[in-house]
């Protein structure tokens, strides 16, 4: 295209609402915009006054997708603000929650909003006339992943029984059990949609980019660990604001965010791949292998890729946490607390990535002041810088492709921008 | 014709939507009695000619108020979908604040770029012809709710408590534990699911019509429970509830600390 501009008011197939700018003139880009309208929440200072009891059940309330990480990341904040540390039970327990979200969200994602594009059509409705299989497969997986939540969490979305320190209830071990044959079992579903995705042809482009995740020395981090980078670094998640810059642009609701020594970085699956991919289940590996996923990836659209690995990964260590619980059995424990003034940092790998709470509570345990780093915010930026290296690679092409690829683009993120408040428009002009 | 189907957010995590999208195997059949012509967070096409809304969130800024009644005019039904839309939910916390302050705490300098208004559920703007309550919603309530429409019948929500379906399932009630609940007066139709997993009700589905004021005031004296403990509740995500501001003057008249 030599003039026009492209303007997607509303970017559909992504949580929440963000508009896509881009003004092209002469066969130049002129300007470019990732523009988020959604209305702002104000999260940060509703918590204010609340107890430490609620604040987990309030934040949870700021993503439907990603409501189980949240809940994680406040108790988290909460538990080293109070100077506590929960049972091995409770973490491992806590882990396996988080896979099942895990799994729920990148299918979701891959599934019923990415592989339209894939596959040529504008949802995944025509599709189950299409491709009946592909669609069912998914359809199982994410069932799988929502009754996994829901024996864990008590129910999909809003988890209930999690709170600081532990669970007002618990699973029975043959619950477990019968998860873990169901894990098993879904193997074959996991791989048919590695099959499926060997097959679509991902658009090649790269840009040198930062990639932040957590890390941890024994497993592959979702739950807890330290701030890393693909360049270079570690930092306790307490510290993260010697890494992580918060800034504001006017066109935005959401929050953003900036590397100290660079401009944007990345998030998410892709970033969490690229730091920690020696710490992969043998079967992820095995699924990288076959997608052509390898670190240090700098394609933001492998970044649904990196997601099919990751379900892999989640299926196949969900198993392994339901063997240590079983092997420990499962007891009802003392979930008392002592209440103190403090501040606590958590920090959780969300699907979409790394979350950051932080709050600090009065003597009473009531919130008196907080932060929340959202991962959608923290790719916002880097969508942007992104689309400054994208539109002239494909300038020559005709404006619906144009547009198409940017929308690819920033679906590649899966951004979820109830989250970072909401997303997507592109405007060509 | 098939009744085509348009579903809309405002200010919300879109979790009510999401519980849509669960129904996985049964939303198949759903899509066989309706066409879903808008549905921005799942598909692209998208259409202004609709017969039934579904409207999820509440209303946070002035400018979407006319989009909200755009919608209205162009649905013959209107469905509130969730807490949010319902009854306010979570985002009427905002409305203890001052705004001016609480745009300032987020956005320090830059807060007048940010629009922001109290927090009203749908119903407050415009005429809704049913809801589906809870935070998030409960799935199979909402098949029966638009089963019901769908037939041209108005869907019944229970004018019961929770209280009865907790007692129903003969849980331990949260009270003989040591804590609070908001079970006696909240509707039911979630099965009472928080209580069933041993944590309070928090009231996501609205008070239920006539509540006993008199026995909840009772309830709270025998367990020495304070208005403060009841309404720490209440202010989560039933806070634009007028039932709220009755609760505190009633509970303190009878027995309440």
């Amino acid at each position: 295209m030599k003039d026009g501009t492209i303007e997607v008011h509303y970017l559909t197939r992504v949580e929440g609402h963000g508009n896509i700018h881009v003004e092209i003139e002469g066969g130049r880009l002129q300007s470019y915009r990732w523009e988020i309208p959604e209305a702002p929440r104000f999260f940060e200072a509703m918590v204010r006054g609340q107890s430490y009891m609620d604040v987990a059940h309030i934040t949870s309330r700021i993503c439907g997708i990603c409501s189980i990480g949240h809940t994680l990341c406040a108790l988290q904040a909460v538990e080293n603000a109070l100077g506590v540390r929960p049972s091995e039970q409770t973490l491992l327990l806590r882990k396996l929650l988080l896979h099942g979200e895990t799994v729920q969200s990148h299918i979701l994602h891959a599934g019923y909003l990415a592989a339209p594009d894939f596959l040529g059509a504008p949802s995944v409705v025509p599709l189950v006339g299409t491709h009946r299989e592909v669609v069912l497969t998914v359809i199982r997986l994410h069932r799988l992943a929502n009754e996994w939540s829901d024996l864990i969490g008590g129910r999909t979305t809003h988890p209930i029984n999690a709170v600081v320190s532990g669970w007002t209830s618990l699973p029975t071990e043959e619950q477990l059990a019968d998860l873990r044959r169901r894990l098993e079992a879904a193997m074959p579903e996991a791989w048919a949609l590695v099959d499926v995705f060997k097959t679509f042809s991902i658009p090649d482009f790269t840009r040198d980019t930062e990639y932040i995740a957590l890390r941890h020395p024994e497993e592959y981090a979702f739950y807890e660990g330290d701030i890393v980078s693909t360049d270079g670094g570690a930092v306790a998640p307490a510290d993260y604001r010697q890494r992580i810059v918060e800034f504001i642009v006017p066109y935005s609701t959401a929050k953003r965010a900036r590397s100290d020594h660079r401009s944007g970085y990345a998030v998410g699956a892709l970033a969490r791949f690229n730091n920690n991919y020696d710490l992969l289940t043998p079967g992820a590996k095995k699924a990288a292998e076959t997608l052509g996923l390898r670190p240090i990836c700098c394609n933001p659209f492998m970044n649904t890729v990196a997601q099919v690995v990751e379900v892999v990964h989640a299926l196949e260590d969900g198993r392994q946490l339901i063997d240590r619980l079983l092997e420990r059995g499962l007891r009802v424990e003392d979930r008392a607390v002592p209440v103190r003034a403090g501040t606590g940092v958590g920090a959780v790998e969300v699907p979409r990535g790394l979350l950051i709470h932080e709050y600090t509570l009065d003597e009473a345990g009531k919130v008196t002041a907080a932060n929340l780093i959202i991962p959608t915010g923290q790719n916002h930026q880097n969508i942007e810088d992104d689309m400054g290296m994208l539109v002239p690679q494909i300038i020559e092409r005709p404006q619906e492709e144009v547009r198409l690829m940017l929308e690819m683009l920033v679906r590649a993120y899966d951004p979820c921008i109830s989250c970072s408040t909401h997303l997507l428009q592109v405007t060509m002009r | 014709m098939k009744p085509r189907v348009a579903i809309f957010d405002f200010g919300c995590c879109e979790g009510c939507q999401l519980q849509i999208v669960n129904l996985e195997e049964d939303i198949l059949g759903l899509l066989g009695l309706v066409d879903v012509v808008t549905w921005r967070e799942a598909m692209s096409e998208q259409s202004d000619e609709f017969d039934i809304a579904i409207v999820e969130g509440s209303i946070t800024r002035e400018d979407e108020v006319p989009r909200l009644q755009w919608i209205r005019d162009h649905a013959k039904i209107l469905i509130a979908l969730g807490a949010c839309a319902h009854i306010g939910g979570i985002n009427c916390i905002k409305n203890r604040f001052d705004l001016e302050e609480v745009r300032r705490y987020v956005y320090g300098a830059h807060a007048e770029a940010f629009d922001t208004a109290p927090t009203r559920p749908v119903g407050a703007v415009v005429k809704v012809d049913a809801a589906v309550p809870g935070c998030p919603i409960n799935r199979q309530e909402f098949v029966e709710i638009v089963k019901a429409l769908l037939l041209g019948k108005k869907p019944s929500l229970p004018t019961y408590a929770v209280c009865v379906e907790c007692k129903r399932k003969n849980n331990v009630c949260l009270f003989d534990k040591g804590m609070v609940c908001l079970g006696p007066v909240t509707r039911a139709g979630c099965g009472a699911i928080c209580p069933s997993f041993g944590n309070s009700c928090e009231g996501c589905r609205g008070v239920v019509p006539d509540p006993n004021l008199n026995s909840h005031g009772e309830v709270l004296a025998q367990y020495g429970l304070s208005v403060e403990d009841i309404l720490r509740f209440f202010n989560l995500y039933g806070g634009c509830q007028d039932e709220v501001g009755c609760f505190r003057s009633a509970l303190e008249a009878r027995g309440g600390k």
